[in-house]
């Protein structure tokens, strides 16, 4: 496939069909632990890194192992599986040889296990029947879209903690109405890729 | 254990505990699967019919399962009913399978139920767990029919794909987009604290606390907060 089909893959999971904001994969750390900066961008590229690495695993099990063997109704099980060990051996190497790098983002392994995001993206790649490659370039689009998304919303929210929110509306409730009009800016996106690279 | 606390197990996922608008666990399919009242309705019985039977799997096993691996053991119980449920919908409800998506696999990481099952299946007995089940099961059903019924007869101006009167001409497809979702589920659980008046024991803040993997995550910014979850 020509570099056009990657581009529009990758720029419409990062802004058209960005999969925090449009599709809703990975809420929970989105809303979770996007309070500060540097905790964003920390979440954001241990997301990035394992979405990446759980596709490079999961779709040659699909491919290589499920299809041939007829087990395509294992997936979920499998998947999900690969992923938690996955995250708990990378947790394990980053520990044992890179103890700085352990510190910044090794606190936020353990959570992205039952992240949707990593097994949404990992799923829709093979629903929508993406090659190798083509899956890579989806999973670092999804990996990049939660990073705007979050950097975008961090700033958000530390303005949102020096206003005065009428009770009810404190806490969750105005971080949801703010997350809404993010991504209604997300919206404005629709059709720009389309439109640039097809 | 007397019928009253067995009562009391099953009403408390309704209101008091709901999992949705007060313990704000599985938010995704909350925003995801609420665009059409049927979806919700789908979502939510499928989320239900996989919770009761890993609540009573994982009771059943609570004394087998040994605690360091516990979570993965979770995981793979979970995972196996969602995938029963997922091939049970695709044969009998085509197109509910179809609207559902993969979020019919993402009940696998459903917070709720993986969060029940570290919180309550993993302590109580059986039975109590099956109604622990029950009761979260409804509480996430009625929440997502809620969403949905705001969302589908105000934004498309139908009901479960019936027209509306009235409402049919005048909707708002705000609603029915990413951030008509946001901002109903945030008006939602403003108004559920205006009825309990705040007493309800919903999270001022978004945290760990609520977040079941607080418990495998003994590191970092979830050490203080996720002690009670």
């Amino acid at each position: 496939m020509d570099m056009k089909n990657f581009a529009f893959i990758l720029f419409s999971a990062i802004l058209a069909n960005n999969y925090v904001l449009k599709q809703f994969l990975g809420i929970c750390p989105f809303l979770g632990v996007s309070k500060k900066l540097d905790q964003a961008t920390g979440m954001s590229i241990a997301v990035t890194a394992v979405i990446l690495l759980a596709t490079a695993v999961t779709w040659p099990i699909q491919h290589l192992i499920l299809n041939p063997l007829n087990m395509g109704y294992m997936q979920n099980v499998s998947f999900i599986l690969v992923i938690a060990s996955l995250v708990q051996m990378l947790e394990m190497l980053l520990k044992k040889f890179s103890p700085s790098l352990h510190k910044g983002l090794g606190v936020y392994l353990p959570l992205i296990t039952t992240n949707c995001a990593v097994l949404g993206v990992t799923t829709i790649n093979i629903e929508k029947e993406y090659t190798y490659l083509e899956s890579l370039v989806n999973a670092l689009g999804a990996g990049l879209g939660f990073l705007l998304a979050m950097v975008l919303f961090s700033g958000l929210r530390s303005r949102i903690d020096e206003c005065n929110i009428p009770k009810p509306f404190r806490g969750l409730p105005v971080t949801l109405i703010a997350a809404s009009f993010v991504s209604l800016a997300f919206i404005g996106f629709g059709g720009v890729v389309e439109s640039i690279f097809t | 254990m007397n019928q009253n606390s067995n009562a009391a197990t099953l009403w408390r996922g309704i209101l008091k505990e709901n999992p949705v608008l007060v313990l704000i666990l599985g938010t995704c399919p909350t925003l995801a699967t609420t665009k059409t009242v049927d979806g919700a309705f789908g979502m939510g019985i499928a989320a239900m019919v996989v919770l009761i039977c890993s609540n009573v799997f994982i009771s059943l096993l609570r004394r087998f399962i040994p605690e360091t691996v516990r979570i993965p053991c979770y995981i793979v119980i979970i995972a196996g009913f969602v995938t029963i449920v997922k091939l049970f919908m695709q044969a009998y409800l085509p197109d509910l399978h179809k609207e559902l998506g993969v979020f019919l696999d993402l009940i696998t990481v459903n917070c709720i139920i993986l969060g029940r099952a570290e919180m309550f299946a993993s302590k109580n007995p059986v039975v109590k767990s099956a109604l622990d089940g029950v009761g979260m099961g409804i509480g996430f059903t009625l929440a997502l029919l809620a969403m949905s019924l705001v969302r589908e007869v105000l934004g498309a101006g139908t009901f479960a794909g019936n027209p509306v009167p009235f409402l049919q001409d005048y909707h708002v497809k705000f609603l029915q987009e990413a951030p008509g979702g946001l901002l109903v589920y945030g008006l939602l659980i403003a108004l559920v604290y205006v009825i309990t008046k705040g007493r309800a024991p919903g999270k001022k803040s978004f945290d760990c606390a609520g977040c079941p993997n607080a418990a495998t995550c003994h590191t970092g910014s979830c050490q203080e907060k996720g002690a009670d979850a």
